[in-house]
């Protein structure tokens, strides 16, 4: 008993267990350590992925080949989505932060099952070298773009089986974090933690779970028909075979549209955590949040057709999806409202992540309603596989996922590694960053009007001055994210040691000294009846 | 641990299952003699879905568990149900 109790002395961070070293992290059952762990290995390939971004953007800085020809831009593209859909965003904020901070919010010593979680972080590093070996190996990267659509997933002559498989290994490592995730917010609540006093991250990744339960296997399926069909023609998908190209697009969108609200939900539940914090307010209507995360959880089952109004389609089915989409947008809009009116007449402490939090709603509303012109039917024929869907996608994704994420690595940043980050560089680095976003990706909705094509290396001469504008943008938000990921890196081991709760919050991560110790409370939290996350005076 | 009962399910019932599920198995494949058009994966689907139910309901103890867990599976299917029915209405007004 003694000795327990000098171990939760220790925080996770020097805690030396069974094993040395490296070791000691990656065999490492404890969720805070395993976070970190996916920390690491997500940012290290949202890097990869930034860098092949950054050399497309190099090449349509003028027409004609610039830098690469037209099967090395297929390939960079195709590997620069599959890196930042599968590796990065998907598992993302559920994998780091809901790793990280879900027990602690729910004041439990861990998850419920400690090992599954584990073998998910070993998942998902099999499924990352899956798809490297499929980069550098056999003949050439994949060049279907990070959806595989049929007929061309079984044409390619390029090395695609080893990238379907690794996205199909990455899929196993959603469904057991979802699963964990779920038993443990069912099993492992405190006492007097009611559902009507979780906090709405915990919510958020509640909504997430069920969809990687879910949805997951889809995906997981459709990619072993697309390997069966390569390997024996069975005749799914292939239609010289009787089978149907359209079916691979409705399997492929039934996983990846509800992903969307995978990549997006925690996120806005990050933001639903800050805005409260900044505010030094009670969350405005938590529990029209709480209904609006379900809401978009089960809704956006239901919305996938919405990709393929082009592709041929029945007209019954296009109206269907069409309303469901619009449908589907109500909740996304309850949240901003009440996130704006959170900060109504709220004491605003303007902070780093409360920066990113408020560029969060602005991107994100720009995303979301650019998304409904792609959703109504005919404005989508115009605007279908042009630079404007890209632009959306990025609004929505990167300005949805991305900003939320370095919200809340500013955010939890001081609880995470017990240091404080330099605020002047946080905040030179969230305003050099939003500034390039918006000059990469705005000028993309007007190019998309006019008619430029996605997915092409090549472009017409009147395209040029936008995408001059792009190119410019896409280097002036790398600078901010060198500046950021600098800071952030420089004050993890070098920064001034942080408080215990730096912003005033009042969820559970925040009664835990930071580091938090290993196994986070020492005596199980008890919440009392008029208790709860956002009881601000 | 008192309210940890296992209800014990006579080896009669299992052996019925056993049965159900044979016949219908049979019958999922005589259905394709009929030409049903469009509707033929629905026919497969009707049967599969009954298959799925008794097992569901009796070998993984479904009728004997707690009701939240039933509406929570019965969840799933009601979406897996919906996708289906949306599937289809691309797949039959085409």
């Amino acid at each position: 008993m003694q000795n327990e109790h000098a171990a939760n002395e220790a925080n996770y961070l020097k805690y030396q267990g069974k094993y040395k070293g490296l070791f000691a992290w990656i065999f490492s059952t404890d969720h805070k350590r395993i976070g970190l762990l996916y920390l690491y290995s997500i940012m290290s390939m949202f890097f990869i992925g930034v860098l092949l971004g950054l050399a497309m953007k190099f090449e349509l800085l003028a027409p004609g080949k610039t830098i690469m020809d037209a099967q090395t831009y297929n390939a960079t593209f195709t590997v620069h989505g599959v890196i930042m859909i599968f590796m990065v965003v998907v598992p993302g904020l559920p994998a780091i932060f809901g790793n990280f901070l879900l027990p602690i919010m729910i004041g439990a010593k861990d998850v419920a099952f400690p090992k599954l979680n584990l073998l998910s972080w070993w998942l998902y590093m099999i499924g990352v070298f899956l798809v490297i070996a499929a980069l550098l190996f056999g003949n050439g990267a994949p060049d279907t773009g990070w959806t595989f659509y049929a007929p061309y997933s079984f044409k390619t002559g390029t090395n695609l089986l080893p990238a379907i498989f690794g996205a199909f290994v990455l899929g196993f490592s959603s469904i057991l974090t979802g699963l964990n995730f779920l038993v443990t917010i069912h099993r492992m609540r405190c006492p007097g933690l009611t559902w009507s006093k979780l906090p709405l991250f915990v919510w958020t990744l509640y909504g997430t779970a069920w969809i990687q339960l879910l949805a997951t296997p889809v995906v997981g399926i459709t990619l072993v028909l697309v390997a069966l069909e390569r390997f024996f023609g069975i005749g799914v998908f292939d239609p010289a075979l009787g089978g149907d190209p359209i079916l691979y697009q409705h399997l492929f969108w039934i996983y990846s549209h509800p992903a969307v609200y995978i990549m997006i939900l925690p996120a806005m539940g990050a933001i639903s955590e800050i805005i409260p914090t900044f505010s030094q307010k009670q969350i405005f209507g938590y529990k029209a949040i709480i209904a609006s995360t379900m809401a978009i959880a089960f809704v956006g089952y239901l919305v996938w057709g919405h990709h393929m109004f082009t592709a041929g389609m029945s007209g019954t089915a296009q109206y269907y999806f069409s309303l469901l989409t619009f449908i589907v947008a109500i909740p996304s809009a309850i949240k901003v409202f009440n996130w704006i009116s959170t900060m109504y007449k709220g004491a605003i402490n303007v902070q780093t992540p409360l920066y990113w939090g408020a560029s969060f709603i602005f991107v994100f509303m720009i995303g979301g309603l650019s998304g409904l012109v792609l959703g109504s039917l005919a404005t989508d024929v115009h605007v279908h596989d042009t630079a404007f869907v890209v632009a959306h996608f990025h609004y929505i994704v990167f300005g949805g996922v991305g900003f939320a994420f370095f919200a809340a690595i500013h955010y939890w940043f001081p609880k995470i590694y017990g240091r404080m980050y330099q605020k002047s560089w946080a905040n030179t680095g969230w305003l050099v960053f939003f500034i390039g976003f918006l000059a990469l990706y705005s000028p993309m909705f007007y190019l998309g009007m006019a008619g430029m094509p996605r997915r092409y290396y090549d472009y017409l001469d009147e395209f040029h001055s936008g995408n001059i504008l792009s190119t410019f943008g896409s280097w002036i938000m790398v600078t901010g994210l060198v500046i950021i990921v600098v800071n952030l890196v420089r004050s993890a081991r070098k920064g001034k040691p942080a408080e215990m709760d730096p912003w005033h919050s009042k969820t559970l991560e925040w009664t835990v000294p930071s580091p938090p110790p290993l196994e986070n409370f020492d005596d199980i939290p008890v919440i009392a009846e008029d208790d709860g996350p956002y009881n601000y005076k | 641990m008192s309210e940890e009962k296992h209800h014990i399910v006579p080896y009669r019932v299992y052996v019925i299952v056993l049965m159900a599920l044979i016949v219908l198995t049979f019958a999922s494949i005589a259905i394709t003699e009929i030409e049903l058009g469009a509707y033929t994966v629905a026919g497969a689907l009707l049967f599969a879905g009954i298959k799925s139910y008794l097992v569901l309901t009796y070998f993984m103890h479904l009728k004997y568990d707690k009701k939240y867990i039933v509406a929570m599976v019965a969840f799933v299917f009601a979406i897996f149900v919906v996708v289906l029915v949306i599937t289809f209405l691309d797949y039959l007004y085409r």
